[in-house]
């Protein structure tokens, strides 16, 4: 079994374009925005010695009067109608708490579900008896935001046949604020395997199902064995995004083929990552000098 | 360990790709993730090493203290681990957490370490019966992701290699006894020979195939680990299980064969 190995280098950092760095509006924790007192503070602002300042790193948004800071890397803060990937942590009565990396555990009411079959009745104290059945600690599942409770945390339901409990497949972790905001979530990817984008930063990679049954919706989950072609699809995806992310690249279906498409030539395995990070770097100065 | 939580369904998607030898991240079952080794980190300590293996990173650092021998081997020196698991490693090891990991993985260390082929240790005696220099390994967890006995004695391994013990003049005092001068000269020193120093090797056993360096995902479908200390000659020096699975002698044997072509890897890098 060969291992390569070689010496430490100098890492190649991107050289920002001009346009960019021109860019008066990026502040740090600390920086002052403006000695003015006629504006009004927002989030990420605090007033200090009659002066505006940043309490987090990230862009500065002005509104009429109202000034606020939206930071670059944060938790989750979820909106209605927000898709997301999120983990159950518990099984409680009539609910399930999710885990979606943000302040708070979010929150799926057992009223927010489809029953099985799809009949519309009202919960019976059977019902809350076979929760556990349909979705256990552990479980991984896809849902949009209903709504907001007052506390920050997110309400969630899976009333439609794209949203359930997901089945095989990868899920990789990343930061929210590097899924961008589209029109759907739900990608079927041309080189063989699906992928959700939660906009909590959970990204789910699949194979695509080969018919759309009563998909993600319905109780069945699907155990049998992946192919092998797929896998090595949903493997050089995962690593893809991966590379992806930590060059804090906007993650959409698109900036995500592209990658793939560069990645075709190299094998899967031990050393992709590294090879990845030099096709972002070429990603990059492509994206910078076409403005993707 | 750090524990991840992973659904069924992720289970077997996991045990089918390591079935077909393609793990998770592309891997096979017998690649390594991306390894980084530095060494001298720590200025304040006589030798150190920072390990990276994929998302696990591990920092080790050696000082050399005088000692006095142990009662039953008066000619020699002698080493003490200790592993620290950090809290920045996961909210579980706050406080006590991380202490019953801390203890099993030192244990596990003595050990490895228990013989007298991995570190030469009458090289590190000054006088019999008086003094030795004994050295105090301290390992600290950074980060966890499985995988951590690996990643401890490639560190140990690199802290030892570039330790640095300062050379020590005896000279009788007026009273009669013996008086240690320690050398001013930061380049007079000794350095360990580290060829036999073992390393080890964790196989899980997913399914019905074993993997090397597991993740944490791929450790909570796995139900029992073999974890083997070898040198480069191919001496075993230390094989544990853990686990509540339980393993065939066949696969044991199997798992040793896999083993064998992983050390030459391991110890050359």
């Amino acid at each position: 079994m060969a291992a390569d190995m070689r010496l430490p280098t100098v890492l190649k950092s991107v050289s920002l374009s001009g346009s960019v760095l021109d860019r008066k509006d990026l502040v740090v924790p600390g920086d002052v925005i403006t000695s003015d007192t006629g504006f009004m503070r927002g989030h990420g602002t605090y007033v200090d010695d009659d002066k505006l300042t940043a309490s987090v790193a990230g862009e500065v948004q002005r509104v009429d009067k109202l000034i606020c800071v939206r930071p670059l890397q944060t938790r989750f803060n979820g909106e209605v109608g927000d898709v997301v990937v999120g983990r159950i942590t518990e099984v409680q009565q009539k609910r399930w708490k999710v885990e979606t990396k943000s302040r708070l555990d979010s929150v799926l009411l057992l009223s927010s579900v489809n029953l099985p079959g799809g009949e519309l009745r009202r919960r019976s104290a059977e019902d809350e008896l076979t929760m556990r059945e349909y979705l256990q600690e552990g479980d991984l599942i896809s849902a949009e935001v209903q709504s907001v409770f007052s506390d920050g945390a997110l309400s969630l339901h899976t009333r439609s046949l794209k949203y359930g409990k997901l089945g095989q497949g990868v899920l990789v972790q990343l930061s929210p604020s590097l899924i961008k905001r589209q029109k759907t979530h739900f990608h079927n990817l041309p080189c063989g395997a699906s992928m959700i984008l939660g906009n909590n930063g959970f990204v789910w990679l699949y194979p695509t199902p080969e018919q759309l049954d009563e998909g993600a919706g319905g109780f069945y989950t699907n155990l049998q064995p992946v192919g092998l072609s797929d896998r090595e699809v949903i493997s050089r995806l995962r690593n893809c995004l991966l590379a992806l992310a930590a060059h804090k690249v906007l993650l959409y279906d698109t900036s995500v083929l592209y990658c793939y498409e560069s990645s075709v030539q190299h094998q899967v395995g031990n050393r992709f990552c590294d090879v990845l990070c030099h096709l972002v770097f070429i990603l990059k100065t492509f994206a910078c000098s076409s403005q993707l | 360990m750090a524990t991840v939580h992973v659904s069924e369904a992720e289970k077997v998607y996991i045990l089918h790709g390591i079935r077909d030898d393609l793990r998770v991240d592309g891997r096979s079952c017998e690649d390594y993730r991306h390894m980084e080794i530095e060494t001298d980190v720590v200025s304040n300590t006589d030798g150190s090493a920072k390990v990276t293996l994929g998302d696990t990173a591990v920092l080790v650092g050696v000082k050399a203290d005088i000692g006095k021998p142990r009662p039953a081997v008066p000619n020699e020196g002698y080493l003490e681990f200790f592993v620290d698991c950090s809290a920045n490693a996961t909210p579980e090891f706050e406080g006590r957490g991380g202490d019953e990991l801390g203890t099993e993985l030192s244990n596990t260390l003595y050990k490895v370490f228990n013989n007298k082929h991995s570190v030469d240790l009458k090289s590190l005696c000054i006088s019999a019966g008086e003094h030795c220099w004994v050295l105090y390994v301290d390992v600290l967890l950074l980060q966890c992701d499985g995988n951590l006995y690996d990643a401890i004695s490639v560190a140990i391994k690199a802290a030892l290699f570039n330790t640095k013990i300062p050379k020590v003049h005896l000279s009788a005092d007026e009273e009669g006894g013996k008086e240690i001068e320690l050398s001013d000269d930061p380049y007079d020193c000794v350095r360990l020979d580290v060829e036999n120093v073992p390393c080890i090797v964790t196989l899980c056993k997913v399914g019905h195939r074993h993997v090397v360096d597991a993740n944490l995902q791929e450790k909570a479908c796995s139900v029992a680990s073999l974890i083997i200390a070898v040198t480069h000659k191919g001496t075993v020096t230390c094989t544990r299980k853990v686990g509540m699975g339980s393993l065939e002698p066949e696969s044991i044997f199997e798992m040793t064969q896999v083993n064998a072509s992983g050390r030459p890897f391991m110890l050359h890098s």
